[in-house]
């Protein structure tokens, strides 16, 4: 059994660099970078999905084989549920509604979205 | 990179009774990622309902958030060499990382504690408003995965000591590396969509 790996972990060290790397990639991008909002967004998302595919693939071993195989079928279902459950649920209930805590305004739409839109601006300055 | 282990298995993977064990194990993890994703869902739609309670904003540190994550990809990590190393056969290896690994939990745990006693004092409680109510769930859940974990850990510990390297003890070893790791990509998503977004938005 011991022939079977190497004597060194080369992959975890170099699952750990990458994902050190990846996570000060992502805090730069979201912290000092200048992109806009969404697009900081979609970044760190695709880093944070890569980083767990990184734990996956290089610390879990989900390609290892007993006699049987680490369903990694079921697994791949369980993040596409996961993908489903977050998008769906932000669709159905925020897609297109504003929440402003001020104003009486609620039954004014374009105006919530404006107002939405200026404490967006003022958060930037943080 | 490991395909080939088909021929001779790992001691964790040579009775009947382990395959069967490790494969429950993942389904097990798949059913906490459905779990998840639903406190994840609840957090994104109450995002910015904070009722006059703190903004996320004001409240997150940077610096704190960062160490724990370091502190937490580090355990991970640890734990896969504590893997590697019972893969190798060294009983004393594995114990010494595994150790390692649930230290640097506890240090995660100390530090999620001093953030939620901080927000507390802030202001902001799990019943402070909708937001912080889903904020508090979700990292919350994490935060006990990780004690049990942590419990976990120590009892295997113990088990190690007492009956050393056998296909129960690996099987156990290598289930608790699995759930280690899973706990670390679910902080990766919280680290992310929860302290990053929230500092950006």
């Amino acid at each position: 059994m011991e022939k079977k790996q190497d004597k060194y972990p080369i992959n975890h060290i170099i699952g750990f660099a990458l994902s050190i790397t990846l996570t000060i990639i992502a805090a730069w991008t979201a912290l000092s970078s200048d992109l806009p909002v969404m697009w900081i967004i979609i970044a760190i998302m695709a880093l944070a999905v890569i980083q767990a595919g990184i734990q996956l693939f290089m610390f879990m071993h989900i390609t290892e084989r007993g006699a049987t195989h680490a369903p990694w079928n079921m697994m791949f279902h369980a993040f596409v549920i996961a993908a489903i459950v977050v998008a769906g649920s932000l669709f159905t209930m925020s897609f297109g509604f504003t929440h402003d805590h001020g104003g009486g305004d609620h039954e004014d739409n374009s105006g919530g979205a404006e107002s939405h839109e200026e404490s967006h601006d003022d958060h930037e300055g943080h | 990179m490991s395909e080939q282990k088909t021929d001779d298995v790992a001691l964790e993977y040579s009775t009947h009774q382990g395959q069967m064990n490790i494969v429950g194990f993942w389904i097990f993890l798949a059913a906490e990622i459905s779990l998840f994703s639903t406190l994840f869902a609840t957090y994104a739609v109450l995002f910015g309902r904070t009722a006059g309670a703190p903004e996320p904003a004001e409240l997150f540190e940077a610096g704190t958030v960062l160490i724990m994550t370091f502190i937490l990809l580090t355990s991970s990590f640890t734990c896969g060499l504590a893997i590697h190393n019972m893969r190798e056969g060294s009983l004393k290896g594995l114990m010494v990382w595994l150790g390692i690994t649930l230290l640097l939990g506890l240090g995660f745990l100390g530090f999620e504690i001093y953030e939620f006693v901080h927000y507390a004092h802030e202001g902001a409680t799990i019943g402070s408003s909708a937001f912080w109510s889903g904020f508090f769930t979700l990292t919350g859940t994490h935060g006990v995965h990780v004690t049990l974990g942590i419990g976990w850990m120590i009892a295997i510990l113990i088990q190690l000591k007492q009956r050393g390297l056998t296909a129960v003890t690996t099987r156990k070893v290598f289930i608790v590396g699995l759930y280690w790791h899973f706990l670390d990509v679910i902080w990766i998503f919280i680290f992310t969509s929860v302290y990053m977004i929230g500092m950006v938005v």
